[in-house]
């Protein structure tokens, strides 16, 4: 079963939620550094989560080119199509 | 306008230049004498060392300096050369059968320093189809060689056996033939804690993955010979690869890999920061040569942890927060404020101690931490009058109540 990347963004932006303090309203742009401030040990324990939802390896190669949600959504659904 | 190169330095540099110039900066600390293992002249004050990983004092044991001295004097100061051209001495051969002899290993290869060795091994052995396994917590050496591979790099939870394990089952669900190696730290230089080797390496075995196992921390302080914690817990059959330094307990500088590997030797022709960078001079192999021989069968390792012992369970008592326990040579305190701890390291050195300041990034969890490295060098007097200083700044800072 393929998901969208609709879908697949859904599904993160629920993940989000614990390490969303300041309760913004999570948006495919939405940056993790600028807008959820998250320090880079943050970003770790989040792309965790992703991984073990969708049971997927984020390797950590890619983390340089992941600034906003959007661009995990995107590269969640590479993964999952390969 | 063209980009300056430097700009993307610009938050760094502001933060650094919030420290103050001259003898109260923590980055430019300089050693205008050193007097034995654990004392030096600094800013014109007589200094305990406490942070300087000469774990086993060897930088002026008679013995080493007498062998580097000699081969000072027979072979010159420097090789000017890469070990595949005109750098590999008689004395390069002779350290690498020492280290096959002190790992009771096939196979042993000297790198120019350890942060090389990670570097070299790392980069070479994990190729595009591979894959590296690490541990969070990892020493930037491991990290870097990571990155200068090919190979998809995946991180494991510090010492998480079980998050090691999913990690490696997800890897197979998807290639079943893929070359897997497993990277780990003896001890963690940090906080002083040791890895789980054997349950870690029995969750890569159980998914056909290699095993390498940094012992940087470790060399001389445990095991029986002092080859490191997969001898202390028995488990060294488990361990492909082992890397190590002579930075620390060996008192000198340099890098190695020791393995049982049949094909171990072709490293020397593909690894690059074994290939493209001059040798080690002669003076530094006869030390570290004598300095293995002599660690081999000392008790030297007892001592030490004697003395991180005093000085853990000296500051718990008092009441600091600590994030060691003492059963590494490695004390340290943790500090709730980065601020705190620069200050606390100033205070420090006005009173004649030498720590090391530990902030995030190369802390774990984001911690400040005031880092001492105890030496099997330190005498109970030196321990105590630490542990006094210690206790009489944190009381002025507030730190303790
Ligand atoms: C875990 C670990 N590996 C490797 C190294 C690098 O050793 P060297 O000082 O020989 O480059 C260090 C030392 O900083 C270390 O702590």
């Amino acid at each position: 079963m393929t998901q969208s990347t609709t879908e697949i963004f859904d599904q993160i932006s629920e993940l989000m939620a614990p390490f969303n303090t300041k309760s913004i309203e999570i948006k495919p742009d939405t940056s993790f550094a600028t807008d959820l401030e998250l320090d880079s040990l943050s970003v770790m324990d989040m792309l965790a989560a992703i991984e073990d939802h969708f049971d997927i390896t984020v390797p950590l190669n890619i983390l340089p080119d992941l600034e906003t949600v959007g661009q995990v959504a995107e590269a969640v659904k590479n993964i999952l199509d390969e | 306008m063209t980009t300056d190169l430097f700009e993307k330095f610009q938050s760094t540099i502001n933060d650094y230049n919030k420290l103050p110039v001259g003898e109260l900066n923590p980055f430019t600390v300089r050693m205008d004498e050193v007097i034995s293992p654990t004392e030096a002249i600094i800013n014109g004050r007589k200094t305990i060392l406490a942070g300087t990983n000469n774990y086993m004092g060897m930088t002026y044991n008679e013995e080493c300096l007498k062998a580097a001295e000699e081969a000072l004097r027979s072979f010159g100061t420097g090789t000017t050369g890469s070990r595949v051209l005109n750098g590999t001495y008689n004395g390069h051969k002779v350290l690498e059968e020492t280290l096959k002899d002190f790992y009771d290993a096939d196979y042993a290869i000297v790198f120019s320093t350890g942060y090389q060795a990670n570097l070299g091994v790392i980069a070479t052995l994990a190729g595009p189809k591979d894959y590296v396994v690490i541990d969070s917590d990892s020493h930037a050496s491991i990290y870097d060689g990571c990155a200068m591979g090919n190979a998809t790099v995946v991180r494991f939870t510090h010492n998480d056996p079980e998050n090691l394990e999913k990690r490696l089952a997800r890897i197979r669900k998807k290639d079943q033939d893929a070359g897997i190696l497993v990277v780990i730290e003896g001890v963690y230089s940090m906080l002083g804690d040791q890895a789980p080797i054997k349950e870690l390496a029995t969750a890569a075995k159980n998914h056909g993955a290699y095993v390498l196992v940094d012992e940087a921390h470790s060399i001389g302080v445990f095991g029986k010979t002092g080859r490191g914690v997969a001898q202390e817990q028995g488990v060294e059959h488990l361990v492909d690869f082992t890397v190590g330094t002579f930075s620390k307990s060996v008192g000198t500088v340099g890098g190695y890999c020791v393995s049982n590997h049949p094909q171990f030797e072709a490293l020397r022709l593909v690894c690059r920061p074994y290939v493209f960078t001059a040798s080690l001079p002669p003076s530094v192999v006869a030390s570290a040569n004598k300095a293995l021989e002599l660690i081999k069968d000392s008790n030297l390792r007892v001592k030490l942890l004697e003395n991180s012992k005093r000085l853990n369970k000296g500051l718990a008592d008092a009441g600091f927060n600590m994030g060691t326990t003492g059963e590494s040579p490695i004390a340290a305190i943790i500090i709730d404020e980065k601020f705190t701890a620069v200050e606390y390291w100033q205070n420090m050195m006005v009173e004649g101690v030498y720590v090391n300041l530990a902030v995030p990034p190369a802390t774990p969890n984001n911690l400040s931490l005031m880092r001492c490295s105890l030496s099997a060098a330190h005498t109970f007097e030196q321990i105590d009058y630490m542990l006094e200083r210690f206790i009489k700044v944190g009381k002025k800072l507030g730190v303790l109540t």
